[in-house]
C-alpha cells in the first residue's frame, strides 16, 4: 500500500544497530543491572549466613540420640527438599503475610517484604540440603577415632577440635560449597515474588528496550563469572586440603 | 466463600486444567512434562555422558564445556533465552509448553550426562580391559560389558532426577505455563481469601509426588545394594 508507513520487524532491525553492547556498560540499564546483580549477590551472602548453621543444627537432630529429635529433624530436611522452590518462596510472600493482622501485613507490603520472603525461603532450602551433607559427613568419621582421643586423654572438646572437626570439615566442605552453587543458581528464583535481583532486572531492561540478547547475556556472564568463581574455590579446597583415607 | 466450596469448585481444575474443553494443565501438565522431559533427556544424556567418557578429544573437548556451562547457569536462564530469544531466531512463536521442555531436556540431559559418566567410572577398569583384550571393539565393549551394568547402577540416580524435574516443571509459572503452580496462583487470584490453604495445597501435592518417588529410588537403592553383596558372596 503505497503512502502508508509500514513498520515491520525488518524496518527496525534496518534502522537499529542489531546488537548494542554499549547500553550494558553505561546509562540507566547498566545502573539497573548492576543493581540486580549486587542484590543476587547479598541474597547469597546473608542466605549463607543464616543457612549454614541452621544446617549444623539440623544435622546435630538428625543425629541426636533422642528418637523425637531425629524425627523432627528428619520432618524438616524431606519436607522442605520435596517441595519446589518456587512454591517455599510463594508460601511465604502471598500465604503467611494473610495470617498476621492487618496492620502487620501492610507494613510488611510497604516495605521490602519480597526480599525478606525470598530470604527465608531460600535460607530454609538450602539449609535441608547442607543438613544432610553435614550429617554424613560426621558420621563418616569412625566412633573409634573419637575413642582413641579420649583414651589419649584429650577432653571432649579437644578431641572434637583437634581430631573429629578436622577430619569432618574435609569431607563436609567440599559438599557445601556445591550447595552454596546452588544457592547462587536458585537466587534468580526470587525474581518469581518481584525480588529485584538480576533475573528480575535483565527481563525488566528486555521489556524496556527489546534487547533481549545483550539483557539476558549480561546476566548469564554474571552467573557464570560467579558459578566459576566457587567452582575454583572447591578446586582449590579439593587441593588444599584433601580427604585422607580414614 | 468457604474453603469447602473452594474445593468443590476448583478441585478438577487444579487437577487437570479446562481439559477436555480446553488445554490440559494443572498437575496434570505437570507430570506429563516432567514425564515427557525425562524421557527424552535419556538418550540426550546417555549421548552427552559417552561423549565426555569418550577418548577422542574433540568430541569430550566441547561437551565438557557444554556441561560446565549448563551446570553454571540457573535453569529460569536458559528458560528465559529459550522463550525469548529462540523466536527472534526461528520467527516462530515457541509455546510455553514447548519452551519449558526444550529448557528441561537440555538441563536435564546434561545432568544425566553426569550420571552416566558416573555410573561408568564407577565400573571396576578390569572389565573394559577385559572386555577389550577378548578382542570387543571399544564400542562393543560399551554396549554389551559397561552400559549394561552402569544403567543398573543408574537407576535410583534417574527416579531421583525425575524428582528433580517435578520441582523443575514448577518454573513454566514464570512463562505463564498453566501447571500445578500457576493453576493454584490463578485459584488464588479468584478466591483470593485462602492464600495460605492453596499454598499448603500445592505445597503438600509437590510433597506426596517427590517424597514417594524418592522413597521409590531408596528401596531400589537398597535392593540393588542386597544384589551386589549376594552375587559377590556367590561368587567362588
Amino acid at each position: 500500500m503505497p503512502g502508508r508507513l509500514r513498520v515491520d520487524n525488518a524496518t527496525i532491525h534496518s534502522l537499529t544497530p542489531v546488537f548494542d553492547f554499549s547500553m550494558l556498560l553505561s546509562g540507566p540499564y547498566h545502573h539497573m543491572l548492576v543493581a540486580g546483580l549486587v542484590l543476587s549477590l547479598q541474597l547469597l551472602a546473608v542466605t549463607l549466613v543464616f543457612a549454614v548453621p541452621l544446617a549444623v543444627v539440623v544435622a546435630l537432630l538428625r543425629l541426636s540420640h533422642w528418637a523425637a529429635l531425629r524425627w523432627l529433624g528428619a520432618v524438616f530436611v524431606e519436607a522442605i527438599r520435596n517441595v519446589p522452590l518456587l512454591v517455599h518462596m510463594l508460601f511465604w510472600y502471598f500465604g503467611i503475610p494473610e495470617l498476621l493482622p492487618d496492620p502487620v501485613k501492610e507494613w510488611l507490603y510497604a516495605r521490602n517484604f519480597e526480599v525478606v520472603a525470598a530470604i527465608v525461603a531460600l535460607t530454609l532450602y538450602t539449609a535441608a540440603y547442607m543438613a544432610e551433607d553435614v550429617r554424613s559427613g560426621i558420621r563418616a568419621v569412625p566412633h573409634v577415632q573419637f575413642e582413641a582421643a579420649r583414651a589419649l586423654g584429650l577432653s571432649y572438646l579437644a578431641a572434637m577440635q583437634l581430631v573429629i572437626l578436622p577430619q569432618a570439615l574435609r569431607i563436609i566442605v567440599p559438599p557445601l560449597i556445591s550447595q552454596t552453587l546452588n544457592l547462587w543458581k536458585n537466587t534468580s528464583i526470587a525474581t518469581v515474588i518481584g525480588t529485584a535481583e538480576l533475573m528480575y532486572q535483565a527481563a525488566k531492561v528486555e521489556t524496556a528496550t527489546f534487547r533481549s540478547v545483550e539483557a539476558f547475556l549480561f546476566a548469564t556472564v554474571c552467573y557464570l563469572s560467579v558459578s566459576l568463581a566457587i567452582t575454583g574455590l572447591a578446586t582449590w579446597f579439593h587441593h588444599r586440603y584433601p580427604v585422607r583415607a580414614l | 466463600m468457604t474453603f469447602w466450596e473452594m474445593v468443590d469448585t476448583y478441585w478438577l481444575y487444579y487437577l487437570v486444567g479446562r481439559y477436555p474443553e480446553g488445554p490440559l494443565g494443572g498437575l496434570a501438565l505437570t507430570l506429563l512434562l516432567a514425564s515427557a522431559g525425562l524421557a527424552l533427556a535419556i538418550p540426550l544424556g546417555l549421548l552427552l555422558g559417552l561423549a565426555r567418557v569418550s577418548p577422542w578429544r574433540w568430541l569430550s573437548g566441547p561437551v565438557t564445556l557444554l556441561v560446565y556451562v549448563v551446570r553454571g547457569t540457573p535453569l529460569l536462564m536458559v528458560v528465559f533465552w529459550a522463550y525469548f530469544f529462540l523466536p527472534s531466531v526461528t520467527h516462530v512463536k515457541t509455546d510455553q509448553f514447548t519452551t519449558m521442555l526444550l529448557a528441561l531436556v537440555l538441563f536435564d540431559g546434561v545432568y544425566l550426562a553426569e550420571i552416566v559418566r558416573a555410573g561408568i567410572q564407577g565400573l571396576p577398569r578390569g572389565q573394559v580391559e577385559a572386555a577389550r583384550s577378548l578382542g570387543l571393539s571399544y564400542i562393543e565393549t560399551l554396549r554389551f560389558v559397561v552400559l549394561p551394568q552402569a544403567l543398573r547402577h543408574m537407576l535410583p540416580s534417574l527416579v531421583n532426577q525425575f524428582v528433580t524435574t517435578i520441582k523443575d516443571t514448577s518454573l513454566g509459572y514464570i512463562i505463564g505455563l498453566t501447571e500445578v503452580s500457576q493453576v493454584a496462583t490463578q485459584i488464588n487470584t479468584l478466591v483470593f481469601v485462602f492464600p495460605t490453604q492453596i499454598y499448603l495445597i500445592l505445597g503438600l501435592t509437590y510433597f506426596i509426588l517427590c517424597f514417594g518417588l524418592s522413597r521409590v529410588a531408596f528401596w531400589l537403592e537398597r535392593r540393588l545394594a542386597q544384589r551386589n553383596s549376594t552375587s559377590v558372596k556367590t561368587q567362588p
